[in-house]
């Protein structure tokens, strides 16, 4: 189980990781804003952190 | 100590942040690659000079906490040069546009090169001038639609790769702002190679080329260069001609050339001695 942070602060609401998530984890607000629906699916690859150009992620195994 | 996978914030002046990009903007993609690269390669910030031109990708250096020389427009790899003959113990990074390094500075790209100087230029190819509204550039492909190409582009677009490793530059590479892990190990090839390193970034400009091409938005552009890039070395590398619109990905050339730093210390060696000589 991962836990997945989203700063709403940086988000511009691109759709990026919701688009390309191997795992389909993110869905979207009414506003397009990324949502955690699937956290239990979250492999922590990272790659969603890599991919947002505003570094609103952050991706770490839960405990961490 | 920081562990790898959160290294790279020492490198990202996060106070700065959010940044002035507009969203899905693969600047801000590149930029994170970027700290990656100097992460994974263990620099000291204070031993790294990042130098900028001007434009959208310019402002980069806003967002890193290493030194930074923001030069003027078109220029940088001069300040570059500059900064690594006098100081050639600094690790120096120049980030450019397409505008800013291959198209108003194009010149100073080729000489760069040439002389084989040990920088790394990131040059994010958004195929347009982004801050200035979009115009045409040095990469904007033929037929493209800009501010300044309103009916299509008439001009051919330069292959930079191409035209940098005929140059004379010591490693080529091209990756995308889609291609992460990928850019992250070229970015950090690129720095840790001697001699004059070059890596442009195929990245999206939705507010502009997007925007007048149809292109989508960023998910959309994204979405493209995942299609469009053909890895060197795969199955469809091999297959000979690339699909229109399609453009190679990865490592395109190395080579061990001398770099200027090496060259010039041995002439002005044989110039002492020749001095001593002679008095
Ligand atoms: C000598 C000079 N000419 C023109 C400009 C105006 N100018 C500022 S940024 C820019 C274009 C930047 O485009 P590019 O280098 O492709 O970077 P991008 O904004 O797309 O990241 C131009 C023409 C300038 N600042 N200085
Ligand atoms: S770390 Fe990987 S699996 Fe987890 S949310 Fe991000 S992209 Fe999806
Ligand atoms: S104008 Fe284009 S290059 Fe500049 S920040 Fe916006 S999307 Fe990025």
């Amino acid at each position: 189980m991962c836990q997945i942070k989203i700063d709403p602060k940086r988000c511009k609401h691109c759709g990026i990781c919701i688009a390309f998530c191997p795992q389909e984890v993110f869905g979207a607000d009414c506003r397009g804003a990324p949502v955690v629906e699937r956290a239990e699916k979250c492999t922590a690859c990272g790659l969603c952190v890599m991919r947002c150009p505003d570094f609103a992620l952050e991706v770490g195994e839960k405990g961490k | 100590m920081p562990g790898l996978k959160t290294a790279w914030k020492e490198y990202l002046e996060e106070s700065m942040l959010p940044h002035m990009w507009c969203p899905g903007c693969g600047n801000g993609i590149a930029l994170g690659a970027l700290t990656r690269a100097l992460a994974e390669l263990k620099l000291p910030r204070h031993k790294v000079v990042v130098v900028t031109g001007i434009g959208c990708w310019g402002k980069a250096d806003d967002y890193l906490s290493t030194n930074a020389l923001h030069g003027t427009h078109g220029r940088a790899l001069a300040f570059a040069t500059g900064v690594k003959a006098a100081r050639p113990e600094l690790t120096v990074v120049v980030l450019m546009g397409d505008g800013d390094g291959a198209t108003i500075g194009g010149n100073h790209l080729i000489h760069a090169a040439r002389r084989n100087i040990d920088l790394t230029a990131v040059v994010v190819n958004n195929y347009n001038y982004g801050m200035t509204g979009g115009q045409v550039s040095a990469t904007t492909p033929a037929g493209a639609i800009t501010s300044t190409t309103r009916y299509g582009n008439p001009e051919r677009d330069f292959d930079l790769c191409r035209l940098v490793e005929a140059a004379g530059a010591n490693y080529v590479a091209r990756g995308t702002v889609y291609h992460v892990p990928q850019l992250d190990r070229l970015i950090r090839d690129g720095i840790a190679k001697k001699g004059f390193s070059f890596i442009e970034v195929v990245s999206p400009c939705p507010t502009h080329f997007g925007r007048r091409n149809r292109l989508g938005p960023a998910v959309q552009m994204m979405k493209l260069l995942k299609e469009r890039a053909v890895h060197v070395g795969s199955a469809a590398a091999k297959g000979g001609e690339l699909p229109e619109g399609s453009f190679f990905i990865g490592k395109l050339a190395e080579r061990d050339d001398p770099d200027f730093n090496t060259s010039y210390e041995k002439m002005r060696k044989k110039a002492l001695a020749k001095g001593t000589e002679s008095s």
